[in-house]
């Protein structure tokens, strides 16, 4: 664990990100204390029903991502489908359409980057299962600024390219399953 | 920790001093844009165009002026389809189309035209409704490349299954293939198409109001300003429409978080259309 308190937590996830989450997000209590902005990928032209499933789920609140909205603790911000979502210096959400990174949109790799710059070291960033490459360059662009660096073990997930990859990029990274993954988040929440 | 502990980082120093180089030798501003997205930019274009450091791609653009445009291209490079978003079009066709009827002549401004996907969805759209012949349209983007594109209305023909696709879903009355002669692997529209076409270099940052408008559509553009840009270009809509004229917007912009709110109300909801109120 880093000696600097965490202020946001940051999740990419592609196949089998409903399961993996299923376990985390309806785990964080009512009074968990940090924001998490999560892209999942998706096809664009889904019109993203997974605020709705998980809000359903969860103690803390769960939404879409709206441009240029303050990032609030206690609230999971999904990056809505065919926008990439971006954390702003002042933390705020921005959208953005430039064109897709290794084919998505949204992209890991740029809420990752974007989350890097916003929070420096007091960033938490975890990538979930997936069957592609997406988040690994972010990962480590995280884990270089000082953040600190979750992947997925492989043990149960759906998909395990993408964690593999995250962790092949980022060797620093801890792996964990979903089930410790979200034990660990209510644990640094609770930090003063 | 608190922002004020962190002392600013070299890159960003770079960024700031750059885009203030771009606004005093080009008069091209983009200090109020969202600082991520240009930066992720920034970083692309520092890359691709060989440049170890931003400082040493500030050097070159002061100095080169060939530099100026390659690097405008990064900065405002836009992606879009034609009839992206179908509903939005399906909107305009069924919700909007009926009020324009109503008016014996009509001015459609699109905002940030970039290629001129979004221009030539609304022209067709106008044509099967039979508006187009009354209708002035203006296409006004702060690049002139795109704007040369637009111009040229050449699409390539990978993109013209998706368009289509997109064209029937948003209720189109005709063929998107009457509209366009295919060669050489690209579409080129017909140029009857652009008649009542006005190409304009106009900046929602820096120009004014140039006429009164019945529909501005400006989608996934003000996305990329922050706050007080959105807020000044928004004023500028406003003052550009006509009472009871429309506003378009992407499909995830709103006026929520806008002080111009006051001035719009609902008028398709989920598709972002708006209508002023009366002043």
């Amino acid at each position: 664990m880093s000696a600097i308190a965490p202020e946001a937590v940051v999740i990419g996830a592609s196949a089998g990100a409903l399961e993996a989450l299923s376990v985390i997000l309806p785990a964080l209590p009512a009074n968990f204390r940090l924001p998490l902005m999560i892209v999942v990928h998706m096809p664009p032209d889904r019109s993203s029903i997974l605020a709705e499933l998980f809000q359903a789920k969860c103690r803390i609140a769960v939404r879409e991502a709206e441009d240029k909205e303050p990032v609030n603790g206690g609230t999971a911000y999904f990056a809505p489908p065919d926008y990439h979502l971006l954390v702003e210096a002042n933390k705020h959400l921005s959208l953005s359409s430039d064109e897709p990174i290794l084919y998505s949109r949204p992209s890991i790799d740029v809420l990752f980057e974007s989350a890097a710059d916003a929070y420096g070291p007091a960033l938490i960033a975890i990538v979930l299962s997936g069957a592609n490459q997406d988040g690994a360059a972010g990962l480590k662009v995280i884990a270089d600024a000082g953040g600190t660096a979750i992947v997925q073990s492989s043990e149960g997930a759906f998909a395990t390219a993408m964690p593999e990859a995250a962790k092949a990029m980022c060797p620093s990274a801890q792996v964990l399953s979903p089930q410790e993954i979200a034990a660990y988040l209510e644990k640094v929440s609770g930090r003063p | 920790m608190t922002d004020v502990d962190m002392p600013e980082k070299i890159e960003d120093i770079e960024i700031r001093l750059l885009l203030e180089a771009l606004y005093s030798r080009y008069h091209y501003d983009f200090r109020n844009y969202a600082m991520a997205s240009v930066k992720r930019r920034l970083r692309q274009a520092r890359e691709q165009l060989g440049f170890e450091t931003l400082s040493a791609l500030q050097e070159s653009l002061l100095h080169d002026p060939n530099m100026f445009p390659r690097l405008l291209g990064y900065l405002t490079v836009q992606v879009s389809e034609m009839f992206r978003d179908p509903a939005y079009f399906r909107a305009i066709r069924e919700k909007v189309v009926p009020h324009l009827r109503t008016y014996p002549s009509l001015k459609v401004w699109v905002a940030g035209c970039s290629a001129g996907e979004e221009l030539y969805s609304l022209v067709i759209l106008f044509r099967e409704e039979g508006l187009e012949q009354r209708t002035l349209f203006y296409a006004t983007d702060i690049n002139q490349e795109a704007l040369a594109q637009a111009e040229a209305g050449i699409f390539g023909l990978d993109r013209l299954q998706l368009f289509t696709e997109n064209h029937r879903k948003s209720g189109g009355k005709s063929s998107l293939s009457d509209y366009y002669s295919a060669a050489y692997g690209r579409a080129s529209f017909d140029k009857t198409l652009r008649q009542n076409v006005l190409f304009s270099d106009h900046s929602l940052v820096t120009d004014a109001v140039f006429g009164e408008m019945h529909l501005i559509s400006c989608r996934n553009v003000m996305i990329y300003f922050d706050r007080d840009l959105q807020n000044r270009a928004l004023g500028l809509f406003k003052d550009s429409l006509a009472r009871k004229g429309f506003l378009g917007l992407g499909a995830k912009e709103s006026l929520r978080f806008s002080n111009q709110a006051a001035a719009f109300s609902d008028f398709v909801r989920e598709e972002k259309i708006y209508q002023r109120l009366a002043a």
